[in-house]
C-alpha cells in the first residue's frame, strides 16, 4: 500500500516537473522575443494571444505539422536519433531542482522536487554532458558541410566548458560539504550577520565563472558558435525542418531554462525567501518559496537574453583561448583559494 | 544594323556595305580611339568559373584564390593535401553574403586556404538598359545599381551626361545634390554597420543602424517620394526643389544620428569581444589595394589617402571642409573606424550645406534639357513642345564621351558614357566599386577563419546589385 503511494507520488511529480518545463519553455520563447524586442526598438510578437503570449505555442504547432524533410545524404538512423537525445538529457536535468519549501500531508513528507540524489551535482554535470552527443551526432550525419562544421565546433567547445562549468561548482561543493541539491538550498537558509540572506553568491567567481560555462553549455550567444547562423547558416540543425528540428528548439530552451534554475539553486539560496510563516495562513505562504524559485531562476534567464541582446559572437580560437586560458586557470586558482581559506576557518593557521 | 541591310537588299547602296568584321573595327576603332583594338578577348579570361583543384589549377589560379598573387603573406605552409581540405561553397543563398555573393572556400579546417569569388546572380543587364534609355530616364536605371546608394549613381550619370552636353549647372542645385549624397553616404554606412554587426553577432547593431537610416529615409521620402531609387538628380539639376522645412528635418538628422553613433560607439568600439573580431582580421596592403584597384573605405584604412571628393572634386564639393579619415593597418578595424568617422564628416558638409545653401534654381535654365515648368506649358505654345520634345525623344547629346567618377560610399564610382550624338548613349558602362573590392576578397580571406571571412566581407560592404548590375 505504502509502495503504491510513493510510486503514484513520483509519478505525479515526473508528469508535473515535465509540464512545468513544457510551459516554462513556452513562456521563454515569448519572453525572449518580448525582452529583445523590447532592447531593438521593435514590438515583437503580438498576434497570437494577448500580447502574443501563445507565439510558442503557435510556433510548436506550426513545426508539429510542417513536412519533416530528410535529405538524401544523411546518415538516416542517427540522423533522427539525435533530436531526442538533445531533449532527454535536458529533461533529466530538472528532476533535482527542489522547486518549493517540502510541505507535509498526513504524516508524509513530500518534498517539491523529483529526486534528491546524494550526488545531485555530479548528476547534474554528467547529464548536461551528454547533450554533446547530439549536436555533434547531428551535425555528423546531416552528411552537409555546415553542419559539420557546427558539430566539430559544439565538440570542442563542450568539451571546454564542461570542465570550466564543473571546476566552478567545486568551491561551492567545499564551501557547502554537500553534493546534494536540497542540501545545498537548507545550507543557504539563514542570514549573515542577521541582515544579507546566506546565498553562495559570497562565492562571487564562482557564480561568474558558472554563468559562462553555462552560456557556453547552452550554446547561446556569444558562444553559440554551433548555430552561429552568420556563419554557418543554421550550423548543427541546417538540415532539420519541422518536428525535429522543433525538439532541437525545446532543447536548447529547456535547458537554458535547467541552467537558470541550477544556478538560483546553487547560488541565489534556490527557494530560500521571507514567506511570512506567522503572519499569514500556511494555505499561503506555501506559494512564496515557488515565487522566490520562480523569480531569481528568471533573473538568470533574463541574464541570458541580455547577452544575447548586447555581445558580438566569439570567434573559434578566441573561444578556445577563453575557455582554457581564463575560465579554467580562474576556477583552479579560485578553488584553491577557497581551500585554503576553508582550511584556515576549520583548523587554524599553520603556524598558530 | 538594320540601315546598312536595307539598303544592301535594295540593291542601290548609298554608303559602300560593310562587312561584319569590318564594321567592329570601325566600332572598335571609334569607341577606343585606336586604330588598334586595345581588348584581346583573352586577356580577360577568368579561367575557370568554378574552384578547381590543387593539381588540375595552374598556379597563377591557385595564387590568386590563396591571396598571394601580389604579396606572398601566406602564414601556413603551402603542403595542403587534397584529404586535408574540403571545398565549401558559401551562397549565393546564404545569410550573410550580403545578397547573392557566392564565394568557393577551400577549407582546411575552420581555415580558409582559398578562395574564389563567384558573381552574376543578379546580372540585370542594367549597363545594356541604359543604351535603350534616353539620357533623362537614364538616372531611372542607374539609380538601382548601388541600391543603397542611389543617389551617388543618379550625380554620376548626371554629371557625365552634363559634361557631354557642356551645361552649368546653377549653384543650389549643385548644393542640392551635395546634400543628398553626403546625406546618402550616411544612410548607406548605418545600413553597413547594421550588417556588420549583425554579421559579427550583435544582433541589436543591425536594429540601431537601420533605426537612425530610417530617420535619412524618411527625409528621401518626404523630397523625392521614394525611401530609394529616387531619380531625383538628372542630368541638368534635380528633380523638385528640397520641400518646405527641410531645414528642420537636417537638423534632426544632425542632432540625433550623432546621439545613434554614441550608442554604436557603446556597443561595438567599446566591446573586447569587437575588437578581438576585428582587429588584424582581413589585412589588405596599399601595394594590393593597388594591384586591385580598391577604392574607397577599404583603401583609406589601409592608410592611403585618395578620396575623389579632394582629389577630383564634383558638384562644388570642394568649398566645404571637411577631413580624410586615414586607417594605419588595413583591418577590419580601420574599416570601421573610416567608415564611422566618414559618416560624422558627411554631416559636417552637410551642416555646411544646410548654413551656405544658395538661393536660386534648382534646375539648369537650359530649354533644351530641362522641362518647362507645369505652368508655363498651360501657357506657352513652345513650353509645351520643349516639353514634349524632352519626354518623347528625349534630348541630343554631341557625340563624345566622358568618364566621370565620384566618390561613392564604397569607393570610385564611375560613369563611361558614350554619346554617339542621339538621345539615348552609344554605350553606358559603369566602373563599380563593390565589383572591384569583391576581387580583392581572396588577399584579405585566405588564412584568415570562416569567422573572420564573414567579418571581411561585411567590412568591404559590397552591393551585389552594383558587382553585377
Amino acid at each position: 500500500m505504502t509502495d503504491w503511494i510513493d510510486v503514484l507520488i513520483v509519478a505525479i511529480k515526473v508528469v508535473a516537473a515535465f509540464v512545468i518545463m513544457l510551459v516554462a519553455t513556452l513562456m521563454l520563447i515569448w519572453a525572449e522575443r518580448k525582452i529583445l524586442a523590447d532592447m531593438q526598438n521593435r514590438v515583437g510578437p503580438d498576434r497570437a494571444g494577448p500580447g502574443g503570449i501563445l507565439q510558442g505555442l503557435a510556433d510548436g504547432i506550426k513545426l508539429f505539422f510542417k513536412e519533416p524533410i530528410t535529405p538524401a545524404r544523411v546518415e538516416k538512423g542517427i540522423y533522427l536519433l539525435a533530436p531526442i537525445l538533445a531533449l532527454i538529457p535536458a529533461l533529466l536535468m530538472f528532476l533535482v531542482v527542489p522547486i518549493g519549501r517540502p510541505f507535509s500531508i498526513g504524516d508524509r513528507e513530500i518534498t517539491l522536487q523529483v529526486m534528491d540524489l546524494n550526488v545531485g551535482l555530479l548528476f547534474v554535470l554528467a547529464v548536461s554532458s551528454m547533450a554533446v552527443y547530439a549536436v555533434v551526432l547531428a551535425g555528423w550525419s546531416s552528411g552537409s558541410k555546415y553542419p559539420l562544421l557546427g558539430g566539430v565546433r559544439a565538440t570542442a567547445q563542450a568539451i571546454s566548458y564542461e570542465a570550466a562549468l564543473g571546476l566552478s561548482l567545486v568551491p561551492v561543493v567545499i564551501y557547502e560539504g554537500t553534493l546534494s541539491v536540497a542540501e545545498l538550498v537548507e545550507g543557504q537558509s539563514g542570514q549573515f550577520f542577521g541582515i544579507f540572506p546566506a546565498w553562495n553568491i559570497i562565492l562571487l567567481p564562482s557564480f561568474a565563472f558558472f554563468l559562462m560555462a553555462a552560456v557556453a553549455e547552452t550554446n547561446r550567444a556569444p558562444f553559440d558558435l554551433v548555430e552561429a547562423e552568420n556563419e554557418l547558416v543554421g550550423g548543427f540543425h541546417t538540415e532539420y525542418s519541422g518536428l525535429r528540428f522543433a525538439l532541437f528548439f525545446l532543447a536548447e530552451y529547456i535547458n537554458i531554462f535547467t541552467m537558470s534554475a541550477l544556478a538560483a539553486t546553487i547560488f541565489l539560496g534556490g527557494w530560500n525567501g521571507p514567506t511570512w510563516d506567522g503572519a499569514l495562513p500556511a494555505s499561503v505562504t506555501w506559494i512564496f518559496p515557488i515565487l522566490w524559485f520562480g523569480l531569481k531562476t528568471f533573473a538568470i534567464v533574463f541574464i541570458f537574453f541580455w547577452v544575447r541582446a548586447t555581445l558580438p559572437r566569439f570567434r573559434y580560437d578566441q573561444l578556445m583561448e577563453l575557455g582554457w586560458k581564463r575560465l579554467i586557470p580562474g576556477t583552479l586558482i579560485w578553488m584553491i583559494f577557497v581551500a585554503i581559506a576553508l582550511a584556515f576557518d576549520e583548523f587554524g593557521a599553520p603556524w598558530a | 544594323m538594320s540601315e546598312e541591310t536595307t539598303t544592301e537588299d535594295k540593291g542601290a547602296p548609298s554608303t559602300p556595305p560593310a562587312s561584319e568584321g569590318e564594321r567592329r573595327r570601325l566600332q572598335e576603332m571609334w569607341a577606343t580611339g585606336t586604330e588598334e583594338p586595345s581588348w584581346v578577348t583573352a586577356s580577360t579570361a577568368e579561367g575557370a568559373q568554378l574552384m578547381l583543384p590543387r593539381d588540375n589549377a595552374s598556379p597563377d589560379e591557385v595564387a590568386e584564390e590563396g591571396g598571394t598573387l601580389v604579396v606572398d603573406d601566406r602564414l601556413f605552409d603551402e603542403d595542403a593535401s587534397e584529404e586535408e581540405t574540403t571545398i565549401l561553397n558559401m551562397g549565393p543563398q546564404h545569410p550573410s553574403t550580403h545578397g547573392v555573393l557566392r564565394l568557393q572556400l577551400e577549407l582546411e579546417g575552420e581555415i580558409v586556404r582559398r578562395v574564389k569569388p563567384v558573381i552574376g546572380y543578379l546580372h540585370t543587364g542594367m549597363e545594356k538598359t541604359g543604351e535603350t534609355l534616353t539620357f533623362l530616364q537614364g538616372p531611372t536605371n542607374v539609380t538601382r545599381m548601388d541600391y543603397l546608394a542611389p543617389f551617388h549613381n543618379e550625380l554620376c550619370f548626371s554629371l557625365a551626361t552634363e559634361a557631354l552636353l557642356g551645361i552649368e549647372l546653377p549653384p543650389r542645385a549643385q548644393a542640392i545634390r551635395i546634400l543628398m549624397t553626403e546625406l546618402n553616404r550616411v544612410s548607406s554606412h548605418l545600413t553597413w554597420v547594421a550588417t556588420q554587426g549583425m554579421d559579427l553577432g550583435a544582433l541589436s547593431m543591425m536594429i540601431y543602424g537601420i533605426r537612425e537610416r530610417e530617420l535619412l529615409l524618411a527625409f528621401f521620402e518626404k523630397t523625392t517620394g521614394l525611401r530609394m531609387n529616387h531619380n531625383y538628380i538628372r542630368p541638368g539639376g534635380v528633380a523638385a526643389d528640397l520641400p518646405d522645412g527641410w531645414e528642420d528635418d537636417v537638423a534632426e538628422i544632425l542632432q540625433r544620428i550623432p546621439e545613434g553613433m554614441d550608442d554604436y560607439h557603446d556597443l561595438l568600439t567599446n566591446n573586447p569581444i569587437f575588437l578581438g573580431r576585428t582587429q588584424g582580421v582581413g589585412v589588405i596592403t596599399p601595394e594590393e589595394c593597388f594591384a586591385y584597384g580598391i577604392t574607397g573605405p577599404p583603401l583609406r584604412a589601409a592608410g592611403v589617402d585618395w578620396d575623389l571628393r579632394k582629389s577630383q572634386p564634383y558638384s562644388g564639393i570642394e568649398q566645404y571642409e571637411f577631413d580624410v579619415p586615414l586607417g594605419e593597418h588595413g583591418d577590419v578595424y580601420d574599416r570601421y573606424t573610416v567608415r564611422m568617422e566618414e559618416m560624422r564628416q558627411s554631416l559636417r558638409i552637410v551642416a555646411q550645406v544646410m548654413e551656405t545653401m544658395p538661393a536660386g534654381d534648382y534646375r539648369s535654365e537650359d530649354l533644351k534639357v530641362t522641362p518647362p515648368p507645369r505652368k508655363r506649358i498651360d501657357e506657352s505654345m513652345e513650353a509645351l513642345i520643349h516639353h514634349f520634345k524632352i519626354f518623347t525623344e528625349g534630348f541630343k547629346v554631341p557625340a563624345g564621351e566622358h568618364y566621370q567618377a565620384i566618390e561613392g560610399p564604397r569607393g570610385e564610382l564611375g560613369h563611361y558614357v558614350v554619346s554617339n550624338g542621339e538621345a539615348k548613349p552609344w554605350r553606358l558602362h559603369c566602373r563599380t566599386p563593390s565589383f572591384a573590392n569583391i576581387q580583392a576578397l581572396p588577399v584579405m580571406m585566405a588564412d584568415q577563419l570562416i569567422a573572420d571571412s564573414i567579418a571581411i566581407i561585411a567590412s568591404i560592404d559590397p552591393v551585389l546589385g552594383d558587382v553585377d548590375r
